[in-house]
């Protein structure tokens, strides 16, 4: 018997999840407002550090009548998440809360995000509406080599594929050679990872001999890290797959705030749940759909703990209009650059002052340094030069290798991810205005 | 007994030697003997020079990282089982040599071994007990 179409829909992409895609304009505002004034409330009564903010500014939430409103609210900063860490902005008691994820923060804490079950069932879904944009399905097989564990991106993408009616191969990050034998022997048609991480998959394959072009995979779906238009041909000339980039961030839920559809043409904002704008990340003042500058985003039914006006450091702009896919929802340019200091290497967030912190850590002083990044292989690699100080230099060369081993574990125990130590002369890193440029980014697309 | 040895970091990279050398060349520092201890990214020079306190100053005021070091001079004849002797004399002290290298001395027929003990003192004792020639800092420079 044939089985009929669940939706009245053409669009070949489309699952039960994917109906608020297409909503109209007029009805998304609606639900966006009730839902807007909901999480608006319950933060008020909820999150002592957001009545607070309220309360400086003399509001209340009834002052938020339009959608308009929202740019009365304060903002949410990274900040405010460290300051009130670990359980500070929870907006549910810990016994309804069924879910703990933690990334990387600026100094020794992680940022801790929670969530309700229902939080889980909505960042499913948005992770389904995101694959299934990208054209996958029920039949499909679907590698996850994100981390899993306290990092969104594993655990994200795979409810959002077994949601999706998909089959799961939970690989998680690392271990190339059987990430590829497992996408050849298993027959996978699709894969989430990092764009570099595919990157080194495609290159390693060539050298074991596999010829990605002729494996059933058909489908990347990469995000976690700024990547480029080259980029995304690169892999698509060289593996045969059609590359989607995905957008998300832990404090706001995780990967699934949005994605590409097939049409490539930004990434789609479930604005149902996610609120986005832009603002001038100078002076915080809002700014019209199109205009490049900071985008900020405001959860609009998440439970456990909601985001007012999340500032994202992300740069990018809003794109209006009904997309050729169908779809209502405005989009976002990729995102090409951050608006703080913040690096993301391979998924993985790292900021300059961690790596003060693990060299404070070595020899009790801190060193002049300076973090260089390069792509190597499709692989993105960061080496920390560290010049040595009379305090550190010793005569024998066993000592000085000792003393990069243990800048090496210092590194990747605060880093989480493996990094290269060099050791170079002293007053050789350039300076100006007598500060040291912390950061060269070698990286090209 | 022990003689001073100014040491030097260096990155590995071309050009890296030339700028201390020019420096010292400049100031009329004369190096005597000089070692060169290198990794993939990084060197050691070890130098044995005319006037320390004088290129110690001239690398620090231009922003090397210099140490002095202590290590001992032994001085033995010129031919074939020189160095064999020496380290014979060692056999069973349980001393162990850090680093060593070796140049011939100028005033003919005699070479020069420069080693770094973990314990310079023992070592001083074993080889004057062993009656080996250790160099005094001053004759070394002569």
């Amino acid at each position: 018997m044939k089985t009929k179409p669940i939706l009245e829909c053409s669009a070949r992409d489309c699952h039960p999840a994917s109906v608020p895609d297409y909503l109209p304009l007029d009805e998304l505002r609606e639900l966006q407002l009730q839902r807007l004034q909901a999480v608006v409330e319950r933060s008020w009564e909820q999150v002592e550090h957001f009545r607070a903010r309220m309360d400086e500014r003399g509001l209340v939430p009834d002052d938020i009548r339009a959608l308009e409103d929202i740019a009365k609210l304060p903002f949410t900063v990274k900040s405010d998440l460290r300051d009130t860490y670990p359980f500070g902005l929870f907006a549910s008691p810990m016994k309804d809360v069924v879910r703990l994820h933690a990334s990387s923060g600026t100094t020794g804490k992680p940022i801790v995000v929670a969530y309700t079950q229902e939080d889980i069932d909505v960042w499913t879904s948005v992770v389904v509406r995101c694959l299934a944009g990208c054209g996958l399905h029920r039949g499909d097989i679907i590698q996850v080599a994100y981390g899993y564990g306290l990092f969104t991106g594993g655990l994200g993408a795979h409810y959002g594929a077994e949601g999706l009616g998909a089959t799961v191969v939970p690989t998680s990050g690392g271990k190339a050679d059987r990430q590829i034998m497992l996408m050849k022997d298993f027959g996978v048609t699709a894969i989430c990872c990092t764009p570099t991480y595919f990157l080194h998959l495609i290159d390693r394959a060539a050298e074991l001999g596999v010829d990605m072009k002729e494996l059933p995979v058909r489908a990347g779906v990469f995000g976690a890290e700024p990547w480029t238009d080259s980029m995304r041909k690169h892999i698509e000339t060289h593996s045969g797959i059609e590359a989607f980039d995905i957008y998300g961030l832990s404090e706001i839920i995780g990967p699934g705030v949005g994605c590409e559809c097939r049409r490539h043409q930004g990434l789609h904002i479930f604005e149902d749940h996610f609120y986005p704008e832009i603002i001038n990340p100078e002076t915080g003042e809002s700014l019209p759909d199109g205009s490049e500058g900071e985008l900020v985003l405001t959860t609009l039914s998440k439970q456990a703990m909601p985001m007012i006006r999340y500032r994202t450091r992300d740069i990018t702009s809003l794109l209006t209009g009904r997309c050729d896919c169908g779809r209502t929802m405005r989009r976002i340019g990729r995102i090409g650059r951050r608006s703080d200091d913040m690096l993301i290497l391979r998924g993985v967030n790292v900021f300059p002052s961690q790596v003060e912190t693990a060299l404070l850590q070595i020899e009790g002083t801190l060193p002049n340094y300076q973090i260089v990044l390069t792509r190597e292989q499709g692989l993105d690699q960061m080496e920390v030069q560290v010049e040595v100080t009379p305090h550190m230099f010793n005569d024998k060369i066993g000592a000085l290798q000792g003393l990069q081993g243990r800048i090496q574990s210092a590194l990747d125990h605060v880093l989480g991810i493996r990094v290269k130590v060099a050791l170079v002369e002293a007053n050789t890193i350039a300076r100006s205005e007598g500060k040291a440029k912390r950061v060269i980014d070698r990286r090209t697309s | 007994m022990k003689i001073q040895q100014l040491s030097l970091f260096v990155e590995n990279k071309p050009g890296h030697l030339t700028a201390p050398a020019l420096l010292l060349a400049r100031e009329g520092v004369d190096i005597r003997a000089l070692y060169l201890a290198d990794t993939e990214q990084f060197g050691i020079v070890r130098l044995i020079v005319s006037d320390l306190p004088k290129a110690m100053e001239l690398l620090q005021a231009h922003g090397f990282v210099a140490k002095i070091t202590e290590v001992l001079a032994v001085e033995v004849p010129d031919h074939p089982g020189g160095l064999a002797d020496v380290l014979g004399a060692l056999d069973g002290s349980g001393l162990n040599i850090e680093y060593m290298y070796a140049f011939p001395y100028l005033c003919g027929g005699r070479a020069i071994l420069i080693f770094r003990f973990n314990d310079p003192d023992a070592a001083i004792a074993r080889l004057q007990a062993k009656s080996i020639n250790l160099v005094a800092g001053d004759e070394l420079l002569k």
